[in-house]
């Protein structure tokens, strides 16, 4: 028997190409600007489908639902920004769509392990020479993976911390 | 050219379409539209590039199952082809010509690194770089 793919690789039900080329437009405008506010209504006008279906298409197609691909945009345009550029922290929080820095910071460190001051601390001596490869190509592939909610990741997070910390009672 | 790569194919959704795009709104032009009952080898060429062309080719059975074809039909409409990059000697003003001609811009022309780039797709969902060449 053939090793099983990825979740969702072959037992999907067959997707529109022509819907997901629309939701593919959504995707894209995310991509543009991810800085700014893209609620579902939004989304869902840009592809021409009814909110609901919006929702449930884009998942089922990109494998993540739409509003925590915009997020994983936004950890990667925070981290080029921390990386390559000196703008402050609340600066870069404001910069790529955030509206408290407090937000930010905790969701940063949520989906990447640590804060933005210390990815700052940690990549900024080893930022190499990319000027070659299509920047939008890099910034796709720097994307963080978020396969769970930043919820249930804070959860589990927790739970293991709680497990450890029980581990320690004498 | 005498060794070489002469033609890299890209997957599209509707030939026809595809020719209007590249050849209409691209400014490239048609280099073979070879038909065979159902099979269609459509290649088109850079006006500056004679030894490469671009083949324009639609996933179908019998060359593929029919999982295949639907599964790449859908990798192309959700832009999961690999990237493809247009040089050109001035980004702004190509980008002005081919947003008049309804070009499906995904990037406004950006400088950095030295040099101007913008992205676009192509009807079918293929994503392209143009950039504007070093000098």
């Amino acid at each position: 028997m053939a090793a099983p793919g990825p979740p969702g690789y072959k037992n999907q039900v067959p997707q529109d190409p022509e819907l997901l080329r629309r939701l593919l437009r959504a995707k894209d405008r995310i991509d543009a600007a991810s800085h700014e506010e893209w609620p579902v209504r939004r989304l869902a006008r840009v592809s021409a489908v009814s909110e609901a279906h919006f929702a449930r298409s884009f998942k089922e197609a990109f494998g993540v639902p739409p509003h925590r691909y915009l997020l994983t945009r936004r950890i990667e345009r925070a981290t080029a920004l921390l990386r390559d550029t000196d703008l402050g922290i609340t600066e870069i929080a404001f910069k790529t769509g955030w509206r408290s820095t407090g937000t930010f910071g905790r969701t940063f460190r949520d989906v990447t392990g640590e804060s933005p001051g210390e990815l700052r601390a940690r990549v900024r001596p080893a930022t190499q020479a990319l000027a070659c490869v299509p920047v939008c190509i890099l910034r796709a592939a720097h994307r963080p993976g978020l396969t769970i909610a930043v919820s249930e990741k804070r959860r589990q997070e927790a739970c293991v911390k709680d497990e450890a910390e029980e581990g320690e009672v004498p | 050219m005498k060794n070489g790569v002469g033609m890299v194919g890209l997957y599209v959704r509707d030939q026809d379409e595809a020719i209007d795009f590249y050849v209409n709104k691209l400014g490239f032009k048609v280099k073979n539209d070879v038909k065979n009952g159902d099979y269609r080898w459509l290649t088109v060429q850079h006006p500056e590039q004679p030894s490469f062309e671009l083949g324009l080719f639609t996933p179908e059975s019998p060359a593929l199952d029919a999982g295949s074809v639907q599964a790449l039909r859908e990798l192309v409409a959700k832009g999961a082809m690999p990237p493809l990059v247009l040089i050109v000697d001035d980004c702004r003003a190509a980008y002005d010509r081919l947003r008049g001609r309804g070009v499906e811009f995904t990037q406004e022309p950006v400088e950095r690194y030295g040099t101007v780039d913008a992205g676009f797709r192509d009807p079918s969902g293929n994503g392209w770089k143009m950039r504007q060449g070093r000098g």
